[in-house]
């Protein structure tokens, strides 16, 4: 019984956590969220050097046959750093083709995705934002695809696309495969730019695993956004820690009336303790499967509310130069506005809370 | 990571559970008085090692070797049946505590057994009508004449001091010592002549504060726990206890299950409130409140059992503010979801503060009673200072020069 990190953990974390500071600076995360590409190959090049690309990918493969937990405990770390790139959307579509693809599909496609010289991601969401299948209407007939999803995460940049079909199965389609259309949309968290996918007769390559693979890329992901949400909070809250300490009004640091420290305790109070729900989550997801879906729903509804919450008290907290585009403020709260949307919102996923409890 | 007991702590837990056949008591015993029935209970608990299991055998403890699952397995299964553990009350639960830590042999063995049956029962004489979140400002002297402190001043927010044996306290000692410094923790005789309880009544309608006046109340300097002016210390130790009462996960589990209960029950529509999409979503929220607090105490309590409980500083300080805001999210939802019931008055059977809830009236007085917890043990105010000052390194509050 010990609800804890191992060691391994522990310096998983730290390493991830100096990696991102030390290679992606504030002033260069400016630049990279300013360009809009959402993407550095060289942090690219860095996080697959780290061993990060295929964590929970087998063995076998080049992966590192990792849990979720530790999957979770890296995209923590590299949202308080607010990493650029598609680090989350790659791990999710590469644990899918990992859990659905047949020994040919895994063998083909696994090693490249492990060490990062292709790059996957997911393309779910139809319509305003239907995350669930029976709301879909993509479909794969005679090999082809049909249907139009949103909300892609690094669409133009992916070498491979794992698509939701309307059945619950997944299909499989490589970039600049014949009548594919990607329509760039543009997005609030421009780390994570977001296109439009077009599938007209799109070749693919259908994977075998059946509806349960896509459940379990979904609670995977929701306990990831539940991570990335929490880190970028905790970034928030470190930055008007910092900046409230510094600024001066009325010959005082801001931060010594009681009205700043006491909204910034309060905020803090809302993030902090949360770190187990996310914690809890990851592990259930893998080792309790009567509580993983429900567990991973109540931590990405419960963090993203009170991250996006965080969010507008810190922009507060800076007073005026919140609001601006050059404070590092706007770039966690638009990191959370993406963790908080994608996937579905928390009051949709609280309905899925109530009704997974028979409510 | 891994929530699954070892072999050993499952084996412990059987072993447990079969003590835990014996509760009810069964036959002529199941006859006796509850008193009777849960004294006798608990002191088979203590026989068995599951009771006191960190009280050493000579002061009327189990005196098991410290094991914190074991402690928690037990806690989980006794509370599971309501079977009666250890006392949480003032005395075993705050007093004990803090003479094992700071006590002399002979206040302990003095002590310690009768306030750990409740033989002689126990309240905290801290807050003063001048000093409450500024509880270092207190007033109430004693005086040392001879072998003997003469006390004189007042106390309030006195929980059960109508029928408590004995006061645990601070008092001024040193009146010419800075303001920490000339404190001591003192041990007092209610049946002493000069020591006069007046029952304050609250809101809820209940009796449970009251007012000790002292008038040259004498007691023997012996009664002393601790240094002379090191009464500060030794009252700090016992808040980390009184802390630890307040933010208890079973009893909040309990708590919101009620809650669902009554969503369950109660109409809205012309259906249960609990299918009202509105409610729902309440419900959840708050769902998402309480397994935070589920399992940001098992994050604490591994990373204690591990010696690394620097590592939780943060979630552990924010532990009272946050159980009492969750609870107040609890109680306040429950209040909503009586509709006209909850104009109702609670009668004196619902005078039951964290006890479990059935009835909309019960629930009024729940409702009530989730408003005091933001002010016990240390005011929400001061935990974000707490929370501000010590979790994140913010600047202290400017103070007003120290008297001295």
């Amino acid at each position: 019984m010990e609800f804890g990190l191992s060691e391994e953990q522990d310096l998983l974390q730290e390493t991830v956590r100096q990696f991102v500071s030390e290679q992606c600076p504030p002033t260069q995360l400016h630049a990279i969220f300013d360009a809009g590409e959402g993407h550095a190959p060289a942090l690219w090049q860095g996080v697959a050097e780290l061993g990060l690309c295929g964590l929970m990918l087998p063995e076998e493969y080049g992966g590192a046959d990792l849990e979720v937990l530790d999957l979770a405990l890296v995209c923590e770390e590299l949202a308080y750093g607010g990493l650029p790139g598609p680090f989350m959307m790659h791990s999710l579509a590469a644990h899918a083709i990992a859990r659905a693809g047949d020994s040919d599909q895994r063998g083909r496609h696994l090693p490249a995705l492990a060490d990062g010289s292709a790059i996957a991601t997911l393309a779910l969401a139809e319509g305003e934002g239907a995350w669930r299948p029976e709301f879909w209407s993509t479909r794969s007939e005679g090999g082809v695809l049909h249907g139009t999803k949103r909300f892609v995460p690094h669409a133009d940049l992916s070498d491979w696309i794992v698509v939701g079909l309307s059945d619950g199965r997944l299909a499989l389609v490589e970039k600049g495969a014949a009548g594919l259309t990607v329509v760039p949309e543009e997005g609030i968290d421009r780390t994570r730019p977001i296109g439009r996918l077009e599938f007209e007769g799109t070749p693919c390559e259908v994977l075998e695993g059946d509806g349960a693979v896509l459940e379990r890329i979904g609670d995977v992901g929701l306990t990831l956004l539940a991570a990335d949400a929490f880190g970028s909070a905790s970034r928030l809250i470190d930055l008007a820690v910092e900046y409230t300490k510094t600024r001066e009004q009325f010959g005082r640091k801001v931060a010594e009336f009681q009205a700043v420290k006491h909204q910034l305790a309060r905020l803090a109070l809302e993030i902090e303790p949360t770190r187990a729900l996310f914690w809890y989550a990851a592990h259930a997801v893998d080792h309790r499967p009567d509580e993983g879906p429900r567990s991973a729903a109540l931590a990405k509804s419960h963090i993203s509310d009170r991250a996006i919450q965080a969010g507008r008290e810190v922009v507060e907290l800076h007073g005026g130069i919140g609001f601006t585009w050059e404070c590092d403020v706007h770039l966690w709260l638009k990191r959370i506005m993406f963790d908080r949307a994608f996937l579905g919102t928390p009051e949709s996923l609280r309905e899925r809370c109530a009704e997974l409890e028979g409510w | 990571m891994d929530l699954e007991y070892s072999e050993e702590h499952r084996a412990y837990r059987e072993a447990v559970l079969e003590f835990l056949k014996g509760w009810p008591l069964q036959g002529e015993e199941a006859n006796l008085p509850e008193a009777e029935r849960e004294a006798l209970f608990r002191q088979r608990g203590i026989d068995a090692g599951y009771v006191y299991r960190n009280v050493p055998k000579k002061y009327g403890g189990a005196g098991e070797p410290a094991d914190p699952l074991r402690d928690a397995i037990v806690r989980e299964e006794f509370f599971r049946v309501g079977a009666p553990w250890d006392l949480l009350n003032q005395g075993a639960g705050m007093l004990v505590p803090t003479l094992l830590e700071f006590g002399t042999e002979e206040q302990k063995r003095r002590f310690i057994p009768k306030a750990l049956t409740g033989a002689e029962r126990w309240c905290q004489g801290y807050s003063e009508p001048g000093s409450g979140s500024d509880l270092a400002s207190l007033q109430c002297r004693a005086e040392l004449d001879g072998d003997e402190f003469v006390i004189n001043g007042q106390k309030i927010w006195t929980s059960n001091a109508n029928e408590a044996h004995w006061m645990f306290g601070l008092f001024r000692t040193e009146p010419q010592a800075r303001k920490h410094a000339g404190i001591s923790y003192l041990l007092v005789d209610m049946s002493t002549p000069g020591v006069e309880v007046r029952p304050l009544r609250e809101m809820t309608g209940g009796s449970e504060f009251n007012e000790v006046f002292f008038n040259d109340a004498r007691v023997p300097v012996t009664n002393r726990v601790g240094e002379a002016g090191g009464g500060w210390a030794v009252s700090r130790a016992t808040l980390i206890h009184e802390r630890n009462l307040i933010g208890n996960p079973n009893m909040m589990r309990d708590c919101f299950e009620d809650l669902l209960t009554l969503a369950r029950k109660t109409q809205r529509g012309g259906r249960p409130a609990i299918e009202d999409p509105h409610i729902r979503q309440r419900l959840i929220e708050i769902e998402g409140y309480v397994r935070t607090v589920e399992t940001s105490n098992m994050l604490q309590f591994s990373a204690t059992v591990r010696g690394d409980a620097l590592k939780a500083m943060r979630p552990m300080m924010m532990n009272k503010l946050y159980s009492t805001d969750t609870m107040q999210r609890i109680q306040r939802c429950a209040y909503d979801l009586l509709d006209g019931e909850g104009m109702l008055a609670p009668s004196a059977e619902d005078i039951t503060g964290w006890g479990r809830n059935t009835s909309s009236t019960g629930w009024v007085e729940a409702y009530l009673f989730s408003l005091g917890p933001a002010i016990a043990g240390g005011a929400s105010n001061i935990q974000l200072n707490i929370i501000g000052e010590r979790g994140y390194g913010l600047p202290r509050d400017a103070r007003p020069p120290e008297k001295t």
